[in-house]
């Protein structure tokens, strides 16, 4: 390996390292991959741990063109086009993201491709920042593509090139699996020859047979489709993807991804069949290893998707109790599995006893983040309110505490119109971002017209992608690129699609935001309010407004405190009532939203004199 | 072969946890270690808590230190350095910046503050460095250098020459907040 022969240690003393070694994300190195792999058309929808990706990309956009798409569906749409046109292409989502982009992933399977297309899926196992911790893995099979699990920063580099190599000799498109540990971990990548690859020359001929799934050239397809997957089946038998590290014959493990590198460091003395090719799997490989091994042990993070299928196989496995199955694995989990498999005492999670009590830090949303008054309105009229993907998300919790459901992305829409047509007797109202309303939401908004529905939607509109780093969107008038575009606005999007009643607010004027609401959710026919106010991070929005609290005046009632605004902080006890606790605003947090000053009673929070602001 | 060195370097979101981590990586690459990083993003700037793990070795394989393992805590934040204390090895040096950042649980009133935390810490981490690391950089008259604070704090710790870290800082701060980040990690590293 590269890293190894290159990075010998020389304590103390800088390395002349080539400048093609770099310190690399998972991510990153995909970009870096594409760069080096002559890619031309990169396209994806955010979403956390996929997003870096693209970002990265980007920075070679002299070279590939590369975009946000609306979603992921379109974004696999678009490189299916580049790919089927003739140029390489890749796409980028997170395991969730792939469900959106099914429907046509399925039916590219069956098509083949022109170009080499690479499908990046980010898999959020112990769901960091996701709403299910599904195992992508599964798709490879269900689309009968190859299916690639780099373990580290280097591999995803090496592996994303050569999928693009398999892709076009195969003719399929390929997976390339990534899971948080593996996009946000960073490792030393050695890019060799960065200089991209020359265009293959590939052209398009119109081929019906090949490029039109009719039923009749479809059922051809079919067939191909078994015969490739044989194919595979013999490259992956002798490809350097899959190889045996040959250790204790005691003990064989195989395993694929992240997990091989929890796997050498809990099991250092272990054989191991490192599986980086896993659909379809190399059955005379595995049979081999097994063979080679007295006891077999299957080491994956998430569903069984190794174990099953080499059980399948006939090939005895050792059975163990320690589950592995649920969250992400650690190297710590597996030296639990070490311990239940040597026959040794479980290791002791270690505890200092000083962690009872701690109190949590939660994200919450921005001082100044617009959002706010609408969760504040909807809790306040105790509204039933499905909700969406997004910053937002927090406004669930405490004390905001103003949603009841959250699916995926767009489903608010559809929700609220479900609650309707079920006959819920409460007012329902469905919240939703612009970017999300641009992926998802415009169809479930036409299906409440024509279906003669009465349900009301809120768009937060803040002109930004805000969750997963503040990405451009198409509201934002800006590409991936960093080219000018135009900008869409969601109220013409909705009257577009047929709704009459729309109304734009601002969020910081409360009581314009609450009389919105209360009024739309009595009006007996569909309506949208759009939500506006830009996103104070994504467009680092400047201080010009600050408010400080006046001690004497305020009473300690806390209703500013149910704003969830995390620049109001308890302050200080009445002098002469000590039980009361006045509040303060933390200048260093205080945005000048206005919104503690709109719902104190009693005028005790006061704009602050302009010179006085800090920053 | 050398033991790999585990650090964890812990906080909350906006502290620049992410660059620190990223210079001391990029040092440990250049004296010629390998080195792995993990960290999560995502929610960080919304306020969370924040933790960035750091492995060097002359093989690192888990990008994940094990539990119990850690041999430096760098916490930014005097809360956060007990959320991470099991992580500690038992002869683990914890570094400690003394800031508290309120969290909103505490400052909203649904959760009592914990009084005890000095005492805590006191018995968490035998092997301890508390530092001010916020006075210090309002001294340097720049507070977002908290973190080459910690990082110059770290720095006397490893087996990296100082000139290595020189050059990491160069390569990764933009020229012109190089000035400054570049006093920060000398105060920090000249810490007793």
């Amino acid at each position: 390996m590269t890293v190894e022969k290159t990075h010998r240690r020389v304590s103390g003393a800088i390395l002349n390292m080539s400048e093609n070694m770099k310190f690399l994300s998972g991510n990153e190195a995909i970009a870096h991959a594409a760069y080096k792999a002559g890619c031309k058309v990169a396209a994806a929808y955010p979403g956390t741990p996929s997003t870096e990706i693209l970002e990265n990309v980007a920075r070679f956009k002299d070279h590939i063109y590369c975009e946000w798409s609306v979603n992921e569906k379109v974004a696999m749409e678009v490189v299916i086009g580049a790919s089927l046109a003739g140029t390489r292409a890749l796409t980028a989502m997170k395991h969730v993201g792939l469900n959106v982009a099914a429907d046509p992933l399925m039916t590219v399977s069956y098509t083949g491709v022109n170009g080499g297309l690479v499908i990046v899926s980010a898999d959020d196992p112990g769901m960091h920042s996701s709403q299910n911790e599904q195992d992508n893995r599964f798709y490879a099979r269900f689309a009968k593509v190859p299916l690639l699990e780099p373990s580290d920063s280097q591999e995803a580099y090496d592996m994303t090139i050569q999928a693009f190599t398999i892709s076009e000799e195969f003719n399929t498109p390929v997976i390339v699996r990534m899971t948080t540990r593996t996009s946000h971990a960073s490792g030393i990548v050695d890019l060799g020859d960065f200089t991209p690859l020359p265009s293959n020359g590939r052209i398009y001929t119109k081929d019906i047979t090949k490029t039109v799934p009719v039923p009749a050239f479809a059922r051809g397809m079919r067939v191909r489709v078994e015969e490739r997957i044989n194919a595979l089946r013999e490259y992956a038998n002798s490809s350097r993807l899959n190889r045996i590290e040959k250790g204790s014959s005691e003990i064989g493990i195989i395993t694929s991804g992240i997990t091989y590198q929890y796997v050498k460091e809990a099991f250092p003395e272990a054989s191991v069949l490192k599986l980086g090719l896993t659909n379809p799997l190399p059955r005379d490989l595995i049979r081999r290893f097994s063979e080679s091994v007295e006891r077999l042990y299957i080491i994956e993070e998430l569903d069984l998707f190794l174990d099953e299928q080499i059980r399948a196989m006939g090939i005895k496995v050792e059975d163990y109790e320690t589950q592995l199955n649920i969250g992400e694995l650690s190297p710590f989990r597996l030296k639990q599995l070490r311990a239940e498999i040597y026959g040794e005492p479980a290791p002791d999670l270690p505890s200092k006893g000083v962690g009872e009590g701690l109190p949590a830090r939660p994200p919450v949303l921005c001082a100044g983040c617009g959002h706010r008054s609408v969760f504040r309105a909807l809790n306040k009229l105790g509204a039933t309110v499905t909700g969406d993907i997004g910053c937002y998300s927090l406004g669930t919790f405490k004390p905001l505490d103003a949603m009841d459901t959250i699916i995926c992305m767009g489903a608010s829409v559809g929700n609220a119109f479900g609650f309707e047509k079920a006959g819920h007797n409460n007012k329902t109202a469905a919240v939703i971002g612009d970017s999300t309303f641009f992926h998802s939401g415009i169809t479930g908004l036409l299906n409440i017209v024509y279906n003669k529905g009465i349900s009301t939607v809120i768009v937060l509109d803040n002109r930004i992608t805000a969750m997963t780093g503040h990405q451009q969107n198409p509201g934002t008038g800006q590409t991936l690129m960093g080219e000018e575009t135009k900008e869409i606005s969601i109220e013409q999007v909705a009257r577009g699609v047929g709704v009459d009643r729309v109304r734009v607010v601002d969020c910081y004027d409360m009581d314009e935001v609450e009389t919105a609401i209360k009024e739309e959710l009595d009006a007996p026919e569909p309506s949208v309010i759009v939500a506006k106010r830009p996103c104070i991070l994504g467009y680092k929005l400047r201080v010009t407004r600050q408010f400080e609290v006046d001690f004497d005046t305020c009473k300690g009632c806390r209703i500013c405190l149910k704003l969830g605004c995390p620049a109001i902080e308890l302050g200080d006890a009445d002098p002469e009532k000590p039980k009361i606790r006045k509040v303060k605003i933390n200048p260093v947090l205080c945005f000048g939203c206005s919104m503690c000053q709109q719902v104190c009673t009693f005028g005790a929070i006061k704009d602050k004199v302009l010179e006085e602001v800090s920053r | 072969m050398k033991k790999t060195v585990n650090i964890a370097l812990v906080g909350v979101g906006g502290q620049g946890i992410l660059l620190a981590s990223e210079v001391i990586s990029r040092a440990a690459m250049l004296a010629g270690s390998d080195v792995k990083k993990s960290e999560v993003h995502g929610m960080a700037q919304r306020g969370g808590s924040v933790v960035s793990q750091v492995r060097i070795g002359e093989k690192v394989y888990s990008p994940l230190i094990p539990e119990g393992e850690t041999d430096f805590l760098v916490s930014f934040e005097l809360l956060e350095s007990l959320r991470y204390a099991d992580t500690l090895a038992p002869n683990g040096t914890a570094l400690i910046n003394t800031q508290v950042i309120t969290p909103v649980t505490v400052s909203s009133g649904q959760q009592p503050w914990v009084e005890d935390i000095e005492a805590r810490i006191e018995k968490a981490y035998p092997n301890r460095k508390l530092m001010d690391a916020l006075k210090m950089a309002q001294d340097l008259g720049n507070v977002r250098t908290v973190n080459m604070i910690m990082t110059g704090a770290l720095s006397k710790m490893l087996d990296i020459e100082e000139s290595v870290w020189l050059q990491a800082l160069s390569e990764l701060v933009p020229a012109k907040h190089l000035e400054v980040n570049l006093k920060a990690f000398a105060l920090g590293r000249g810490l007793e």
